[in-house]
């Protein structure tokens, strides 16, 4: 089965530091209210640098399905 | 629960969101760390995270390992005393620039001197956080602080240089901007038999980028960008290096490692 991949944020541990928003190589992120908003998933690539430079763990890309030894 | 699959394995859950102020470079440092234990597939049971007192010694709080929160710059005794309790241990210290080189500076040489096998990251900020933005000894000559308003009058240390003088067996530098290189960095750290100190060049925007007119927390991690280089493409084109801030593997080197040149002489007394 195909791994599928979601783009997940969790708003309540966004302090709204800009930096995924700035560094999102597809402008998927925006700032509304002091938070990241997703705006463009469709442009998403699952690249990760959201995940990896966020410093408070609030952006993240899950993997569902398939197994986990890819 | 509303994190990823590596958060939930390795953080207290309970414990976040971290205090850390908005943009802070320590929680990205932190993940590096994580993400290298991960790699490596390390026993959790089997990790000791100790830290001294500061911003980023708040980190091993956050984490579910074995973690200690000591006295200010006293992280590496702490660990010294583990490390030769149960050498099995794999046993990794955060300090902040502060913690480690200031007031933690006689601990850190005698460690790297000992070559005990502690791996060291060093939160370096340029400045001290918890207490409101004084200088440090890593805040660039001319630097404002809460202490030094008319300019910082001090050269700061380069830690890499110093831990290498100071005898350390594997030195690397990274950044918050280059997380990812950054993990590999800790793994190689962690795996090496001595000490290691790996320096992540973190941001404080809310001191040292206010006081310092050095922008937000996105503007301090394109400086890291712009102004940070691999050492390997220096040492090809030494030329490449100028002006700019050596990141990667700097040093590696083997030599006796403190708690087996113990054990080997408790053996040899009680033949
Ligand atoms: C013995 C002692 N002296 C001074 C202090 C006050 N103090 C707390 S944290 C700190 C410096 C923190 O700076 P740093 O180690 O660079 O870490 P950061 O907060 O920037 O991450 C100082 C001086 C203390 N807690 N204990
Ligand atoms: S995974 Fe990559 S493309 Fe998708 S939001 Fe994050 S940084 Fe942007
Ligand atoms: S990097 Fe993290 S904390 Fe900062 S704006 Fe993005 S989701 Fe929020
Ligand atoms: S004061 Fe500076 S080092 Fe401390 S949490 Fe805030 S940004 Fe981070």
């Amino acid at each position: 089965m195909e791994n599928k991949k979601e783009l997940i944020l969790n708003k309540e541990w966004c302090k709204g530091c800009w930096i995924c928003v700035e560094f999102c190589p597809k402008q998927v992120l925006d700032m509304k209210d002091g938070k990241c908003q997703i705006v463009n998933l469709e442009d998403c690539i699952y690249c990760q640098l959201c995940e990896i430079r966020c410093p408070d763990n609030a952006i993240y890309i899950k993997t569902v399905g398939g197994n986990d030894h890819d | 629960m509303d994190a990823s699959q590596l958060i939930q394995k390795y953080y207290r859950l309970d414990k976040l969101p971290h205090i850390w102020c908005p943009g802070c470079g320590h929680g990205i440092l932190l993940n590096s760390l994580v993400r290298a234990i991960d790699n490596l597939g390390l026993n959790k049971d089997e990790v000791v995270v100790v830290s001294g007192i500061g911003c980023s010694s708040r980190a091993p709080g956050y984490l579910d390992f074995n973690t200690l929160h000591t006295t200010h710059g006293r992280a590496l005794a702490f660990a010294t005393g583990i490390k030769h309790a149960n050498p099995n241990l794999h046993v990794i210290v955060i300090m902040g620039d502060g913690d480690s080189f200031a007031i933690g500076g006689n601990h850190l040489i005698h460690a790297c001197r000992r070559n005990i096998d502690i791996t060291a990251i060093v939160f370096n900020n340029n400045i001290y956080g918890m207490t409101g933005g004084q200088y440090s000894p890593t805040t660039p000559y001319g630097d404002l602080a809460a202490t030094a308003p008319y300019g910082n009058p001090d050269s700061p240390f380069d830690i890499c240089q110093l831990a290498k003088g100071a005898g350390a067996t594997y030195i690397a530098r990274g950044t918050a901007y280059h997380a990812r290189e950054l993990d590999k960095l800790i793994e190689r750290g962690i795996k090496n038999k001595g000490f290691s100190l790996i320096e992540g060049l973190s941001m404080c925007p809310t001191y040292y980028g206010r006081k310092n007119r050095k922008g937000s927390a996105v503007d301090m991690l394109k400086f890291f960008k712009d102004n940070c280089i691999d050492k390997r493409l220096v040492d090809n084109n030494p030329q490449l290096g100028e002006g700019k801030i050596l990141i990667g593997e700097l040093y590696k080197s083997t030599r006796p490692e403190y708690t087996e040149s113990y054990k080997a002489i408790i053996d040899k007394l009680k033949e």
